[in-house]
């Protein structure tokens, strides 16, 4: 459908590429442009190649979900323009803060996807350390609780003298990702009001999906999210989320300003949950055929493949990087299926850093007690 | 005594010996020269000063030097005698004066209040100020003692940050961290917004970049709102992390009753916290503790919540400063005794102490344990004592239902079960909300109600 067309491109958004494909920066997008010539060849192969396998990776572990294999999947289809586009805005020394969708932000940080499906899956709460998987921190399952630890993270750089040295090799920045339903929780309030109070180097990556499970955005906010900012008296931009290469741009620029010294900023990426909010949800109760479609026509996958064409990028590219999603997903399915339960000591284990008498107490008795079952048998 | 009531928001349950309280003499209050606009133009030259970073880095964490908007975190709290005698006259408890004025809302009150007295008794701390030579044992109050336990962890980690609502100039509504703010700076004592999730939340995150943050929440009603970052994060933060990560947090809280405050300002919330894994819990009932274990809970690893009688915060008692024999979750007996086992912690162990004496003299003995730790807690005094006694009552401010006293009856009738030789007795707050503190008196457990409980214990 052609509804989605420039007419209805919102004159207060940042966007790069038309719902077609076409590069043709809107008048907000002026600003960004320069953050574009960072980006090598390679880059732009690497945001559809990562986008592409995130999506393929995401319905795999659905599949596997539906099969009894996970307790819970999160989709991330239809947000891989806002993700891989932010993603690759920051450093390594960054530090990322993600809400529990961001995926492939963790991959693109060097987490093993199969990391997070252990988590699902129940094996573990956690599932990585982060100081070992590109400062990606763990999933925060509490809406907003992990706003406020991005920015206590952010207030930590400050205080190391880590941030405004002028060497943006060495300046550290965060970016916390959250959803338009956190951002009706008080911690994301606070959040913004302890960043803007100590002028934390962070971005507020605020993906707009339009949906918190079955309750729509107008619901959340009266006003536009991104106009929120300057109530907290930080800057506020909405970038078009499904266009990869606003995403990047955008997002590239405020973690420069944060890295600098400049503050907080946030950001309202426009995107849409086209799957379920988790395999528990059906979205078909609450919203029309007739939106999904139109958000479909806006696919982030699609819109950017048609620019890559026009630069001339190659059928050969596109086949060999659906084999290599298809790997990748076959992979991670495989070597899931392969965790086993932990044993019991996880649940005792990490409680506390120091002995604890109680728990101490309470493991001995519980190996006791499974033991006896072993020599009742023998 | 009245003058001493007159003086403090404190202290229906008194002390044995009425040389344990602070005295305050109106002669202090005369002499003491400096005003509230003194004091911030001397800790702004000391700050900037001082200043480590160049200012565009850590521009947030820099006080204004401007002193006119500095003073606006500081209470006017100008002496006015007229308006003292015309609240006398509206009959206003002299001690709710005192109360409001120390809780820092002098500010917001429509009267002005007189400064509060410990404020203007307190040496005042300055970084450059010499002390006196002074020996092992010092006597200091409660609140004297954090305050030196405070100042020593700061001088002696430097990734040791205070973070709190009213904490660096004003040196917290209480007083507790006085002076840390003008001799550690800005960077290390944190005048936060007004948000105690945010407060905890931002800890969580400084934890993870390796700082040891101390957050002191206002008042014991005030620390709900950080309840999920506490419960639902901070507890199971290294948990969730494999023990990648240590969450070493201490929340200070100042709690319970006795004070003659308005509502939430009198609560005893600490079995929400002892009943949730991954956290510490503490309370110290007198200075030589107070000064120790907060140093202790700051050297953890473990998130700890420490609780402070802030009805004790003004009781002076001896400290030793170069001799620490407990470790952190150490009970103690705090008087020996043979008829019958009594158990508190935090303010209510002055309460048995003094319950002990009335018992004594009517030839009955009581054995005192202070718990000091009531997560964990350590029961081997505890049980050693009731196979002597054979009569265990225990003695908190908090509701009774589900609380730290159930927990330990029901853990002495698990294990001391046949040296009972009556049932475990509670002595606690009603399962009520806390009252209005004119009838908190009644509410809150005292010497005869404890005698009352030793009484029925010693009937069986």
């Amino acid at each position: 459908m052609a509804a989605t067309n420039d007419t209805q491109r919102p004159t207060d958004t940042v966007q790069l590429l038309t719902v077609d494909g076409r590069f043709q920066p809107s008048d907000p997008a002026a600003e960004y442009l320069p953050y574009l010539e960072r980006l090598t060849e390679s880059d732009y192969r690497r945001f559809y190649r990562d986008m592409v396998v995130v999506r393929r990776f995401d319905h795999e572990s659905a599949n596997l979900q539906r099969q009894g294999q996970l307790a819970l999947w999160v989709p991330s289809h239809g947000q891989e323009a806002a993700q891989v586009g932010s993603a690759y805005a920051a450093r390594p020394q960054d530090h990322i803060f993600p809400s529990y969708r961001e995926h492939v932000v963790g991959m693109i940080r060097g987490l093993d996807p199969v990391n997070i499906l252990r988590m699902l899956r129940g094996v573990t709460l956690g599932g990585w350390n982060p100081a070992e998987n590109g400062n990606f921190h763990l999933y925060s399952l509490v809406l907003g609780t992990q706003s406020l630890h991005s920015t206590g993270y952010a207030m930590g750089i400050q205080l190391d003298g880590k941030a405004g040295t002028g060497d943006p090799e060495k300046d550290e920045a965060v970016i916390v990702y959250f959803g338009d339903g956190a951002s009706s929780q008080g911690d994301v309030s606070e959040a913004l009001v302890f960043a803007a109070s100590y002028r934390t180097p962070q971005v507020f990556f605020l993906q707009n999906n339009q949906w918190a499970i079955s309750v729509p955005v107008e619901r959340q906010s009266r006003t536009p999210l991104y106009l929120r900012g300057s109530g907290f008296g930080i800057p506020g931009t909405r970038v078009d989320g499904n266009d990869v290469l606003a995403s990047y741009a955008v997002t590239a620029k405020w973690l420069d300003e944060a890295r600098a010294g400049e503050g907080p900023a946030l950001i309202e990426a426009m995107t849409y949950r086209v799957g379920a909010h988790t395999t528990a949800d059906d979205p078909t109760k609450y919203r029309t055929d007739e939106e999904l479609q139109s958000w479909i026509a806006r696919d982030p996958i699609a819109r950017y493949r048609a620019y890559l064409a026009d630069l001339g990028v190659g059928e050969s590219f596109f086949a060999a990087v659906d084999e290599e999603a298809a790997d990748l997903a076959a992979d991670a399915r495989r070597r899931l299926l392969e965790v086993t339960p932990p044993p019991m000591d996880v649940i005792f284990d990490h409680v506390y850093a120091e002995p604890h008498p109680l728990v101490t107490e309470q493991k001995e008795w519980a190996q006791r007690y499974e033991a006896s079952f072993d020599e009742e048998r023998a | 005594m009245s003058d001493v009531n007159q003086s403090y928001p404190v202290i229906d349950d008194r002390p044995e010996n009425e040389d344990d309280i602070v005295e305050v003499h109106e002669a202090e209050l005369i002499d003491e020269p400096s005003t509230a606009e003194d004091e911030i133009v001397v800790e702004d030259a000391v700050v900037v000063d001082d200043e480590p970073e160049p200012a565009d880095i850590t521009a947030g964490f820099t006080v204004n030097a401007d002193p006119d908007a500095a003073l606006g975190d500081v209470p006017k709290t100008e002496f006015d005698g007229e308006a003292a005698e015309q609240i006398a006259a509206e009959e206003i408890a002299a001690e709710q004066i005192a109360a409001e004025s120390v809780a820092g809302y002098a500010a917001e009150a429509p009267v002005e209040a007189e400064p509060a007295p410990e404020q203007a008794a307190a040496p005042v701390h300055t970084p450059d100020a010499p002390r006196a030579p002074e020996g092992p044992i010092v006597s200091l109050p409660l609140g004297k003692a954090i305050n030196r336990g405070l100042r020593d962890a700061l001088a002696n980690d430097p990734k040791v940050l205070l973070m709190g609502e009213d904490i660096g100039p004003l040196g917290g509504v209480y007083r507790v961290t006085e002076g840390l703010h003008a001799e550690f700076g800005p960077q290390r004592v944190l005048d936060t917004p007004l948000a105690e999730s945010g407060i905890l939340g931002t800890a969580i995150g400084l934890a993870m970049r390796g700082y040891r943050p101390v957050c002191e929440i206002q008042f014991d009603g005030f620390i709900f709102p950080a309840f999920d970052q506490i419960t639902t994060q901070l507890s199971r933060m290294r948990n969730r992390h494999e023990g990648t990560v240590t969450m070493p947090i201490v929340i200070r809280v100042p709690y319970g009753g006795h004070i003659g405050s308005i509502e939430h300002h009198s609560e005893s919330p600490e079995a929400y916290f002892a009943h949730t894994p991954g956290l510490r819990v503490v309370a110290p009932s007198n200075s030589h503790d107070a000064y120790w274990m907060i140093q202790e809970a700051i050297a953890s690893d473990d998130p700890v919540l420490f609780f402070e009688p802030k009805s004790r915060y003004f009781v002076k008692s001896e400290i030793n400063l170069t001799e620490n024999a407990s470790p952190l979750h150490s009970a103690r007996v705090a008087r020996a005794g043979t008829d019958v086992t009594v158990v508190a912690y935090g303010a209510m162990v002055s309460t048995l102490l003094h319950a002990a004496d009335l018992a004594a003299e009517e030839g009955k003995s009581l054995e005192v344990i202070d718990l000091r730790s009531v997560s964990p807690i350590d029961f081997t005094p505890v049980l050693d004592s009731v196979r002597k006694t054979g009569r265990l009552v225990v003695v908190q401010e908090a509701a009774g239902n589900a609380s730290v006293g159930s927990e330990i009856a029901a853990t002495v009738a698990e294990r001391a079960f046949y040296s009972l030789e009556a049932p475990v007795i509670r002595v606690s707050g009603f399962d009520t909300p806390y009252p209005p503190s004119k009838v908190e008196g009644m509410f809150l457990p005292d010497a005869d109600r404890v005698l009352e409980a030793v009484d029925r214990s010693l009937s069986y």
